[in-house]
Order: C-alpha cells, then sequence, then structure tokens
C-alpha cells in the first residue's frame, strides 16, 4: 500500500477578498510500514494538507493516491472525542469490529483502563489525547495520521506517551504520517523526515533516517539531531543569501 | 416540601379571595372539588380530558417530527434556508385564531381539521428551535466521523443527535406549553368534546364552579406530564454535562 501526494497549490479566499497561498508545490510518497514526519513551523499549512490528504478538503491543485480502501486512523490535534459517550463507547464507535482482547490491550498500553467507564469532561488533556490514540489505533488503520500528538503535555508525561506511541507504531505495518514542530519526536520517531518552509508551504528539505527506529540508541539519536540543526542552520543561511540576491 | 408549602399557599390566597368575591365569581376550592367528584363520577371528566389529550398527543407528534426534520434541514442546507425562510417567518407571525378558524372553514368542523391547525401553529417555533440547532453543530465532529467512515445514521444517533437533543427538549418543552393553551381555542370553537368545549359552555351558562373545575384538572394533568415525562428526558439527554454549582 502507498500513498502519493502531489498537490500542485491551494490557496483561499478570506473575508475581506484577498487570496492567500497555502501551499506551494508539495510532493511525497509514503510505504507501508513506514513513518513519515512533516516539521514545520507553525501555520506554515500542514494542518491544510492533513486536511487534503484525509480527504475533508477536495478544494485544491493536483492529487492525492491512498487506495481507497485503506482504513483510515487519525489522532486531531484537540482530542475530538464524543463528549456524550464513554470512553470505551467512543472507541467502539470508531471501530465497531475491535474485539474484546485488542480493546483490552491497547487500554493497557495507553493506561486506560481505570477510565473506561469515563465521559470525556472528566479526563485531562493527555488522557483525553490517549482515548484518541486509543480510538485511530483500534481501527487498524493502513494509513494513520497523528497531528501534534503531544502538544500541550509536560515533558514527562510527552516523553512516556511519545514511547507508547512508538510501542503501537511498532506492531502493525501502517502508513504513519506524524506532524509535530518538534524535531526531538521526528527523530525518535520518524523514518522520513520532510521539512516545510514557512507559508505557502513547501518541503525544504526531506531526511531519510537510516536507522530502524527501534535501533537508535540515545547517542545515535544526539548526532542525528546535531546533523539535522547544521543542515537547517546552513539552509536557511541559503533562503537568506537567495532573498538578497533577488 | 417547599413545593407542598407554596401549594398551600396558593389554597389559601384562593380561599381567602373567594370569601370576599363572593361564590358566583369566585368559588371556594370544596365547592370546585365537589363539581370535579360529580363529573368524575360520572365519567364526563375522563371523556373529555381524553379527548383533549389524545389531541395534544397527535398535534404534538405531527409538529415534533415535522418541524424537527425542516428544521434540521433547513440548518444544514443553505437553500433549503432561503426558500424556508419567508414561510417561516409567515406561520410564526401568523396567530393562533386565524389559523384555526381558516382550518375549520376550508376542512369543515372535524377532528383533522382541529389537529392540523394546532400542528400548524407548533411547527414553526419547532423548526426555529431545531434549525438554531443544526447550525451550531460542532462540525470538528462532522470531520472525526468521516475520516473514521462512520456510516451516516450511526453517525447521526452517535455525533448529530446528542447535539440536537437540547434543542429538541426544549422545542418541546416550549412547544408543548404552546400546544396546551391552542388545544383549547380550537376545541371550543369547533369539537363537541374535550376541555375546550366544556369551558366554553361553562362560560355561556356563566358556570364557574365547572370553568374552574374543568381548567384546575387540566392545569393538574400538564402539571405531571411535565414533571414525569419532560424533566427526566431533558435530565438523561444531559446527564454528560458537568453539574451546574
Amino acid at each position: 500500500m502507498r500513498l502519493e501526494v502531489e498537490i500542485t497549490g491551494k490557496s483561499f479566499r478570506s473575508a475581506a477578498g484577498e487570496t492567500h497561498e497555502v501551499l506551494a508545490p508539495v510532493r511525497f510518497a509514503l510505504q507501508s510500514g513506514e513513518v513519515g514526519v512533516l516539521i514545520g513551523p507553525s501555520g506554515c499549512g500542514k494542518s491544510t494538507m492533513l486536511r487534503i490528504i484525509l480527504g475533508l478538503d477536495h478544494d485544491f491543485a493536483g492529487r492525492v493516491a491512498r487506495p481507497p480502501e485503506a482504513r483510515i486512523g487519525m489522532v486531531f490535534q484537540e482530542p475530538r472525542l464524543l463528549p456524550w459517550r464513554s470512553v470505551e463507547q467512543n472507541v467502539r464507535l470508531a471501530a465497531p469490529e475491535v474485539s474484546d482482547a485488542k480493546l483490552s490491550e491497547l487500554f493497557r498500553i495507553l493506561e486506560l483502563e481505570a477510565h473506561r467507564s469515563h465521559f470525556p469532561g472528566e479526563l485531562s488533556l493527555g488522557l483525553a489525547r490517549r482515548v484518541a490514540l486509543a480510538r485511530a489505533f483500534a481501527v487498524e488503520p493502513d494509513l494513520l495520521v497523528l497531528d501534534e500528538p503531544l502538544a500541550s503535555l509536560d515533558d514527562a508525561l510527552a516523553g512516556r506517551l511519545r514511547d507508547e506511541i512508538a510501542t503501537l507504531v511498532a506492531s502493525r505495518p501502517m502508513m504513519t504520517l506524524l506532524v509535530t514542530h518538534s524535531l526531538d519526536d521526528a527523530i525518535r520517531l520518524g523514518d522520513r523526515l520532510f521539512f516545510l518552509s514557512p507559508r505557502p508551504a513547501r518541503i525544504v528539505q526531506e531526511l531519510p533516517i537510516a536507522i530502524p527506529r527501534a535501533a537508535r540508541s540515545e547517542a545515535e539519536i544526539a548526532a542525528i539531531r546535531t546533523e539535522l540543526a547544521r543542515r537547517i542552520q546552513a539552509e536557511q543561511g541559503d533562503v537568506h543569501a537567495g532573498r538578497d540576491v533577488s | 416540601m417547599l413545593r407542598l408549602l407554596s401549594f398551600a399557599l396558593f389554597l389559601a390566597t384562593w380561599w381567602t379571595a373567594a370569601l370576599f368575591v363572593g361564590g358566583a365569581k369566585l368559588p371556594s376550592p370544596p365547592a370546585v372539588l365537589h363539581v370535579m367528584i360529580a363529573e368524575a363520577s360520572s365519567g364526563a371528566l375522563f371523556l373529555h380530558l381524553g379527548a383533549t389529550l389524545a389531541r395534544v398527543a397527535l398535534a404534538f407528534t405531527l409538529a415534533m417530527s415535522l418541524g424537527s426534520a425542516i428544521g434540521y434541514l433547513m440548518g444544514r442546507v443553505k437553500l433549503a434556508d432561503r426558500l424556508g425562510d419567508p414561510w417561516l417567518i409567515l406561520l410564526l407571525n401568523l396567530p393562533a385564531l386565524v389559523v384555526i378558524v381558516l382550518a375549520y372553514i376550508w376542512a369543515g368542523l372535524t377532528e383533522a381539521a382541529a389537529i392540523a391547525a394546532i400542528a400548524i401553529n407548533k411547527l414553526p417555533t419547532a423548526i426555529v428551535t431545531l434549525r438554531e440547532g443544526a447550525r451550531a453543530l460542532d462540525r470538528s465532529l462532522d470531520e472525526m466521523a468521516s475520516v473514521f467512515a462512520m456510516p451516516r445514521w450511526r453517525a447521526f444517533r452517535h455525533v448529530v443527535l446528542p447535539q440536537l437533543a437540547p434543542y429538541i427538549a426544549a422545542s418541546a418543552r416550549s412547544g408543548l406549553s404552546l400546544v396546551w393553551k391552542i388545544v383549547l381555542v380550537a376545541e371550543l370553537l369547533g369539537r363537541p368534546n374535550g376541555v375546550g368545549f366544556e369551558i366554553g359552555v361553562a362560560f355561556q351558562l356563566f358556570d364557574t364552579p365547572r370553568l374552574l373545575a374543568y381548567s384546575l384538572t387540566f392545569a393538574a394533568v400538564v402539571l405531571v406530564i411535565e414533571t414525569l415525562l419532560v424533566q427526566p428526558f431533558e435530565a438523561r439527554a444531559n446527564r454528560w454535562r458537568p453539574r451546574a454549582a
């Protein structure tokens, strides 16, 4: 299974009648078993790109090819749970075929066992995110999309949740697309990193990480990070230089 | 306890007022109770009350289901809203009496005419409330349902309907009180039975005890239905919300 994204442009008309370019031409593909990471500054058009890939926004130029039978699991930035349904019902409504054993395993990994019958209004953000994760994994997705799943959590909690996500992503071959602005999360969770420019977003750099996710040691992660920081700095230098010339 | 006290206060005020005004204009509570018991034992009270309740039930169900469907459509589909809006404004501002009289002229003094007239009076308020509800639906949850490929009916039942429930409850609550008021007028003008008909007869004979006996029984029935049916439904629809302090 393969996801191909070939967006040639996306603009929208503001209330004042001006046209804004949100996306410049963007092109990438993702294989089954691969984790692609979109990294970019806030407001660069990442969420717009996700909406296009998910089929929520059809008003764009270009094409997105994903197998029509591909099941999608999505973790939105805000958890988007149904406040009037319990945690377990929220998961089961999205994934009616999930077996009891699978559900119990998910709840165990995500530490949700004690909250099955709670309503989302009774949960903290961290717990609500976990429910959203459980929901996305319960559908046994072919395409998993995570939109800043660790944003606005404290470091310790984010670290723990990141490990849980890594465990779950490794448990199943699927195409995973992670959106984040944390380099650290990208290096720990991703196979290929796509760096996006400020609006209108385009891919400034594509960086595959050769070492398999599970095999990366802390030292290697640190090395990749240093290397990345150097490259990004060089890239930004180029951009500035280019602008000066033109 | 507080409710009982307030009821006792009501009875006391009534009784004192009756003593001052005199039995012809305002009969005392025992006099009214006497008529109630007489009417109940002859069966007339239940017959008329039953006829009125049946009309309320039919007209209310008709107006609620039709009004909810139209209101939901108008809230979701812009074209429907544009087309329906002038009609809605007309219906909203049409006096109940006009609708009832016209219904009787056009459809004859029939049961169908009465029920249709009552339903038409309640219809626009149901539409307006449900339209607001449909406009306030959370789009982000719609997107969630669409990404997870929820079938239409499941999404409607679990994503849309719970968001509409408070609006449906509000519309049922206000609609019921409207129907209670209008049903009696419709009966007075063109039906041979029901509480409204009895009140009309009592008015012509200036029979105040009988008038009060019927009105108060009717009011009591309304109160019972409100507390036993409408309020529990509201409580259930809102059980996931954090309690107000």
